[in-house]
């Protein structure tokens, strides 16, 4: 086993304020690499603005971010200049949203959906460019064939997928992740969920997940965060959290679920 | 007597010390539950505890304790990792918990937790397969030793392609024990692993545990069939021993449900 002596991601005391509404207080977790972290709450809770700040699209009124960069130095992610803020947006990191009319180019081909990341690092050579995204396609559970369609012509489980293969491309050590399956219906998601949970176990991807569905929790996160009221009220092992929950809040929220 | 014995042997490969747990039910008008007031536990290597004592005693409860799927509310779990480091699992993070459950603590649950379309195989190799990461060939490895495992404990070859999901209760068990034994770890938690199995594969099971304990691991097991308890226990341990209340306070209806604490 490798050691890694620095976490990939710290987070410490981030919070937000809109207006009078305090969104996400003081929160502060360390991220290490290959792990999975479930964000769960219930809306409003504060858990997507949370991951915006981590992910620098939101700029926090307190705390600090740090990731680990390549070169093993920790760079604060809101400092940084917006130059390396987009170079790692397109390279070390991901972002799947939830609708992924959001995420990708609806009427480019999925081929170039999926190299646009490459191309924005320079690949140019387009033979190479087109068997790396039908390599992607496949392992996605994309028919090949399809790389010439737009994904305004593909299903929302496909879409989603594709939005996946678009992120993951360049190899990322962090994807960041809002809901990714709500809004699909169950087997898509059975499939979707069972494509993650390989995907990121193959590539020892850290993930930062915002879900507000507990088994998707549960089949995903080693660890998990419960919001409430912007604050996080409790953390811990996912399984422990769900199956001994201690906080208030936690306990509602677990035994309103029939099966977590 | 502890003392003398921990100055002759290794240090045990768990040891409970002064553990409470009890739930608080913060929807239930703040009830409490009480389960331990206070357990005491070692287990060496080459051990098999069997715990004893009546459902709703806590015996699961003890179990999930130690794999860290409850959370003790006072006291200390430590257990021996395989490099002699000892860990607290009251006081370690989660990345810590993460890594004593792949290489140190064996835990069989009496229920599989199905993972949607991974075929039998690899949901056995798993744990093996995780350890090779990108090494194709250890990976390869993996499935094979699972494939000896299903074979040994009889699950049909015809099956294997096939997530477990739709398999029987007997079957689940099997596949269960199969994934949780396939890679050797220092102390391993039984939680009535024969439960819904023949006598043909109790036996293999039985089998499966004595030959856990010669290789030095420390058991720690639930068994309802007292033949099964008897074959493989070194040491007989009633968790009653672990509550302040006697045994005959139990029907009181401040105490603990079966229900709650299965």
């Amino acid at each position: 086993m490798s050691v890694h002596p620095s976490p990939l991601l710290r987070v410490r005391g981030v919070s937000k304020r809109f207006g009078q509404l305090l969104a996400v207080q003081e929160a502060s977790f360390d991220l290490w690499p290959g792990e999975v972290l479930a964000i769960v709450g219930e809306s409003g809770s504060g858990k997507t603005t949370l991951l915006n700040a981590l992910a620098a699209r939101l700029q926090p009124d307190g705390g600090e971010v740090h990731f680990l960069g390549r070169d093993g130095q920790l760079q604060n992610v809101h400092t940084m200049s917006q130059a390396q803020q987009r170079l790692l947006a397109r390279t070390d990191w991901g972002f799947v949203t939830q609708h992924a009319a959001d995420g990708l180019r609806m009427d480019v081909s999925a081929g170039a959906n999926v190299c646009e990341r490459l191309m924005g690092l320079g690949q140019r050579h387009y033979g190479e460019l087109r068997s790396q995204a039908q390599a992607w396609l496949r392992r996605v559970e994309i028919d090949p064939i399809r790389i010439d369609d737009a994904p305004r012509t593909f299903s929302g489980g496909m879409r989603q997928r594709l939005q996946i293969a678009r992120n993951l491309v360049t190899q990322p050590r962090l994807v960041f992740m809002d809901e990714p399956t709500s809004g699909l219906d169950v087997s898509v998601q059975a499939r979707l969920l069972d494509l993650l949970r390989q995907l990121t176990r193959e590539m020892q991807l850290a993930v930062v997940i915002v879900t507000h569905d507990l088994a998707v929790a549960r089949l995903l996160a080693h660890r998990m965060v419960v919001m409430q009221g912007g604050r996080v009220v409790e953390t811990g092992l996912t399984d422990q959290v769900l199956d001994d929950p201690q906080h208030p809040y936690t306990q509602l929220l677990v035994s309103s679920v029939l099966q977590p | 007597m502890n003392a003398i014995t921990s100055l002759v042997n290794a240090t045990p490969v768990l040891a409970i010390e002064r553990v409470a747990k009890r739930f608080t039910m913060h929807h239930q008008h703040g009830a409490v539950l009480q389960v331990f007031d206070r357990v005491d536990l070692q287990v060496d290597a080459g051990e098999c505890v069997v715990l004893d004592g009546p459902s709703g005693m806590g015996k699961s409860t003890l179990l999930k304790l130690i794999y860290a799927n409850y959370r003790a509310s006072s006291g200390d779990i430590w257990v021996k990792q395989l490099d002699g480091q000892r860990v607290n699992l009251s006081t370690a993070d989660p990345r810590a918990l993460v890594a004593l459950r792949r290489h140190t603590i064996g835990y069989v649950s009496q229920f599989l937790r199905v993972i949607p379309r991974v075929s039998t195989l690899d949901v056995v190799a798993e744990p093996l397969a995780e350890d090779a990461g990108g090494n194709l060939a250890a990976r390869e490895d993996a499935r094979e030793k699972a494939g000896q495992w299903l074979a040994r404990l009889r699950i049909p070859e015809r099956l294997w392609s096939l997530p477990p999901a739709t398999f029987s209760g007997g079957e689940q068990q099997r596949v269960n024990i199969a994934r949780s034994l396939i890679k050797p770890r220092p102390l391993l938690l039984l939680d009535e692993p024969t439960a819904s199995l023949d006598a043909a594969n109790t036996r293999t099971v039985i089998q499966l545990i004595l030959e856990a304990r010669s290789n030095g691991a420390a058991v720690l097991g639930i068994f309802h069939d007292p033949a099964v308890a008897d074959a493989v226990a070194t040491r007989r341990v009633p968790v009653a021993a672990f509550r302040a209340v006697s045994p005959d306070q139990l029907a009181s209806p401040h105490q603990p449900t079966q229900g709650v604490l299965a």
